[in-house]
C-alpha cells in the first residue's frame, strides 16, 4: 500500500461543497505538488488528511493505519504527519529553539538534552542554529517559515503537508525557503505541497495534481502537464499562472 | 485648625491592614480560578453551562459589591447560615471579582491566534496540552494588565466590608476617628496606606510584566 | 418566607423606589463634574507644558489609588471637623464626582491620543487657535471614541452611588437595610429586588449609550471597548 491513501474525501461548509470526492495516493520518498485556483479546497483538503479538519466522508490511510477511523489515535497519526502553514504559526511565546522542541519534549517525551540535541540539529539543517535564542518576532518572515520547517522535521515525519508555505511572504524571501524545500525533496521526503510557485513544481514535483471547484481536474508528471496536458482547462490555468508568476525557481 | 494624630494609632490600623491584605488576597485568589472556569465555560460550553455562566457574570458585573455583600451575609443569615464578616466578605467579593475576572480571561484567550492551537495539535499535541503549553502562557500574559487592575480594584472594594463589622483598615479607621474626633487627620493617613499599596501593587506587577514579556506578544505597553 | 413577609416586601417597593430616584440624582451630579473636570485635566495633561502635566499626572494618581470610602469620610467628615458643613449628598457628588474625573480623564486622554496630532497639525495649519482646533476638531473626534470605555465607567458609578449610604445619604440601599432591619426574613429578598433595580438601569443605560454611539458614529472611525473596570 503507499504510504499516502486518500480515498473519495468530501467537505463541506454550510452550503458550499469544497471537496467533492479527492482521491490520490502518495508513495514513500514522493513529493506531490498540488496546483490549482483559489479557493478550490487545496488547504481543506490538506487539513482533512491530518484531520485538523474533520472530512465529511472519505477516508484516509497513513502507512496502512486508517487515519479517519474513529478508533484511530489521532494524536499519535499527527506526529507523524509534518505540517507546514501559510502562516507559519510558530509559537509567539517561544523561542526559536523551544519552538523546535516542544513537539520533542511534550509529544515524544523526550528528555531535555536529547530534544535539544535534535532540535538544534534541525535549525541547523535549515541554516538557522544562531537564531536558537531569537522570538518569532524577531525573525523575517522567511526565517519564521524555515524554523516551522525545522520544527515539523524533528518529529521525524513520515510525510510532511506544506500549505502555500511562500504565499505570505515578501518575494525577496521565498527563495530561502523553497531552497530548503527542495533540499528535503532530494534527501527523500514524502511531501505534499499546496504552491503556486510553478518553477517549484516544475523541477521538483514528482507529480503535479491540478485541482479546481473541489475534484481534480488532472494529474500527471511535470513535463507531462506543462507541454502536453490532456485537460483543456489545465492547459488554460497554467498558461495564466505562469505569465503571472512567472517560471522562478 | 490644629491637626493632631496619636503615634499609638499606627499599630491599631497596622492590624486592621493585615486584615485588608488578607481579604484581598483570599478574594482574588478565589476569583481567579472561579473566573478561570466561567471563562471556559463561556467559551466552550454547551447551551446550558454558557447560559449558567453568562447570566452569572451579567448579574455580578451588573449590580453593586456592596448589595451582593449584604445578600451573602444577611441573607444567608435569614436561612440560618451565620458567617464571619471575614468569610461573607472573601465570598461576596469571590464571586464578585470572578465575574469579572471571567471576561478578562475570555478576551485574552480569544485574542491567542487561531493558528497557534493548529499548529500545536498538527504536532501531536492533545487538546489538555494545547491549552497547558500554547495558548495559557500566552493568555495569562495578555490578561495581566487587566488583570492587575482588577486587583487594585479589589484592594479599594475591601473597604466596604466594615459596613459588617470587620475591623480592616477602613474599619479600624473609623472606630479611631469617631472616638477621638480626628476624622480629617484618620482618614488623610488611611488613604496614604491605600495609596501606598496601591504603587506597590501596581510597581510589582509592572516588574513582573517585564520578565515574562516576550517580544511580539501584544502587551499594552 | 410567609404571606406577610411578601406583603412587607410589596409595600417597601416604593420606598425602595424613592430611593433609587436619589442615586439617580446622585449619579447625574457626580458624572457631570466628573465628566467637566476629566475633560479639563486630559486637555491639561495632553497640551501643557511638563509641571502642570505631572499636577494632573499626580491628581489621577490620588482619586484612582484611594478607595471610594475613605474619599466619602474624608469629603464629609474631614471638612466637617475644619467647619464646612456640607449636606451628606452634597459630599458625595463632590467625592464620587473627583474621582470618576480621574478615571474620566485617562479615557479622554487615550482617545484623544487616539486622535493623533496630525488632526491637530491640519486645524492649525488652516489658521485655528489651539483652543478653536480642540473644540473642533479633536474633541468632536475624541469623544465620540470615548463612548465605549465611558460607557463603562457609567456602569461602574451607576454601582458606586450605593456608597453614599455609608456618610448617612437615604438612597435605595439604606432604605433596603431600613426594611430589613424591621423584618430579617427580608434580607435576602429586598437586596434582590435592589439589584435587580440596578440591573435594569445598567442595561437602560448601555442601551442608550448604545443609541448615542451609533448616532454620532463616523463611517470607518471606530474604537474597539474593552469592558476593564479602569
Amino acid at each position: 500500500m503507499a504510504l499516502l491513501v486518500v480515498e473519495d474525501l468530501h467537505k463541506r461548509y454550510g452550503k458550499e461543497e469544497v471537496l467533492r470526492g479527492v482521491s490520490f495516493e502518495l508513495e514513500r520518498g514522493e513529493t506531490k505538488v498540488i496546483i490549482g485556483p483559489s479557493g478550490t479546497g487545496k488547504s481543506t483538503l490538506l487539513r482533512c488528511i491530518n484531520r485538523l479538519t474533520e472530512p465529511d466522508r472519505g477516508r484516509v490511510w497513513l502507512n496502512g493505519v486508517e487515519v479517519t477511523s474513529p478508533r484511530t489515535n489521532i494524536y499519535r497519526i499527527r506526529a507523524q504527519i509534518g505540517f507546514v502553514f501559510q502562516d507559519f504559526n510558530l509559537f509567539t511565546h517561544l523561542t526559536a529553539l523551544d519552538n523546535v522542541r516542544l513537539g520533542l519534549i511534550r509529544v515524544k517525551g523526550m528528555g531535555k538534552r536529547e530534544a535539544t540535541e535534535r532540535a538544534m540539529r534541525e535549525l541547523a539543517r535549515v541554516g538557522l542554529a544562531d537564531k536558537a535564542d531569537a522570538y518569532p518576532a524577531q525573525l523575517s518572515g522567511g526565517q519564521q517559515q524555515r524554523v516551522s520547517i525545522a520544527r515539523a522535521l524533528a518529529m521525524d515525519p513520515k510525510l510532511i503537508l506544506f500549505d502555500e508555505p511562500t504565499s505570505a511572504l515578501d518575494p525577496e524571501l521565498i527563495g530561502e525557503v523553497l531552497q530548503v524545500m527542495i533540499e528535503l525533496a532530494e534527501a527523500g521526503m514524502t511531501m505534499l505541497v499546496v504552491t503556486h510557485e510553478m518553477g517549484f513544481a516544475r523541477s521538483v514535483a514528482d507529480e503535479i495534481i491540478f485541482m479546481e471547484k473541489g475534484v481534480i481536474v488532472e494529474q500527471g508528471p511535470p513535463e507531462v502537464l506543462f507541454t502536453n496536458p490532456r485537460v483543456p482547462r489545465t492547459a488554460e490555468f497554467l498558461r495564466k499562472i505562469t505569465e503571472f508568476y512567472g517560471e522562478s525557481g | 485648625m490644629e491637626l493632631i494624630f496619636k503615634w499609638e494609632w499606627l499599630p491599631q490600623l497596622g492590624r486592621g491592614l493585615v486584615l485588608t491584605v488578607e481579604l484581598t488576597a483570599a478574594c482574588i485568589s478565589i476569583g481567579a480560578a472561579f473566573g478561570l472556569l466561567l471563562a471556559v465555560a463561556r467559551l466552550y460550553g454547551r447551551n446550558v453551562v454558557y447560559w449558567l455562566a453568562s447570566a452569572y457574570v451579567q448579574f455580578f458585573r451588573g449590580t453593586p459589591l456592596l448589595v451582593q455583600l449584604f445578600m451573602v451575609h444577611f441573607g444567608l443569615a435569614g436561612w440560618g447560615i451565620r458567617l464571619s464578616p471575614l468569610l461573607s466578605g472573601i465570598i461576596a467579593m469571590g464571586l464578585n471579582t470572578a465575574a469579572y475576572q471571567a471576561e478578562y480571561f475570555r478576551g485574552a484567550i480569544q485574542a491567542v491566534k487561531r493558528g497557534q492551537a493548529l499548529a500545536a495539535l498538527s504536532l501531536g499535541m492533545t487538546r489538555w496540552q494545547t491549552i497547558r503549553y500554547v495558548i495559557l502562557p500566552q493568555a495569562l500574559r495578555l490578561v495581566l494588565p487587566a488583570w492587575s487592575n482588577e486587583l487594585v480594584y479589589m484592594l479599594k472594594y475591601t473597604s466596604i466590608v466594615y459596613l459588617i463589622g470587620l475591623p480592616d483598615l477602613m474599619g479600624i479607621g473609623r472606630t479611631i476617628a469617631s472616638r477621638n474626633f480626628r476624622f480629617f487627620e484618620i482618614y488623610a493617613v488611611v488613604a496614604l496606606i491605600y495609596l501606598t499599596l496601591v504603587l506597590l501593587i501596581t510597581f510589582a506587577l509592572r516588574y513582573v510584566e517585564s520578565r515574562i514579556r516576550v517580544p511580539g506578544l501584544g502587551t499594552a505597553r | 418566607m410567609t404571606a406577610v413577609d411578601w406583603q412587607n416586601l410589596v409595600q417597601g417597593v416604593p420606598s425602595l423606589l424613592s430611593g433609587l430616584l436619589i442615586n439617580l440624582e446622585i449619579l447625574f451630579g457626580l458624572i457631570a463634574l466628573g465628566f467637566a473636570v476629566g475633560i479639563l485635566i486630559a486637555l491639561v495633561q495632553v497640551y501643557s507644558p511638563r509641571p502642570l502635566a505631572a499636577l494632573a499626572v499626580g491628581y489621577e494618581w490620588f482619586f484612582r489609588g484611594v478607595p471610594e470610602m475613605v474619599l466619602l469620610m474624608l469629603i464629609y467628615f474631614g471638612l466637617r471637623q475644619f467647619q464646612v458643613r456640607i449636606t451628606p449628598f452634597v459630599a458625595a457628588v463632590i467625592a464620587l464626582g473627583l474621582r470618576s474625573s480621574a478615571y474620566q480623564s485617562q479615557i479622554f486622554r487615550g482617545a484623544i491620543q487616539a486622535v493623533g496630532r496630525r488632526q491637530m497639525m491640519a486645524a492649525l495649519s488652516v489658521g485655528m487657535t489651539r483652543l478653536q482646533a480642540i473644540r473642533h476638531v479633536v474633541l468632536p473626534q475624541a469623544l465620540r471614541l470615548s463612548i465605549p470605555p465611558w460607557s463603562n465607567e457609567f456602569s461602574s458609578v451607576l454601582k458606586d452611588t450605593t456608597l453614599a449610604s455609608a456618610i448617612g445619604v437615604i438612597e435605595v440601599f439604606k432604605k433596603a437595610r431600613f426594611i430589613m432591619g424591621r423584618n430579617y426574613a427580608l434580607a435576602l429578598p429586598i437586596f434582590l429586588v435592589v439589584a435587580l433595580f440596578f440591573l435594569f438601569l445598567t442595561y437602560a443605560g448601555n442601551w442608550a449609550l448604545g443609541a448615542l454611539e451609533r448616532r454620532y458614529r463616523i463611517p470607518g472611525f471606530e474604537a474597539k471597548g474593552a469592558g476593564e473596570r479602569f
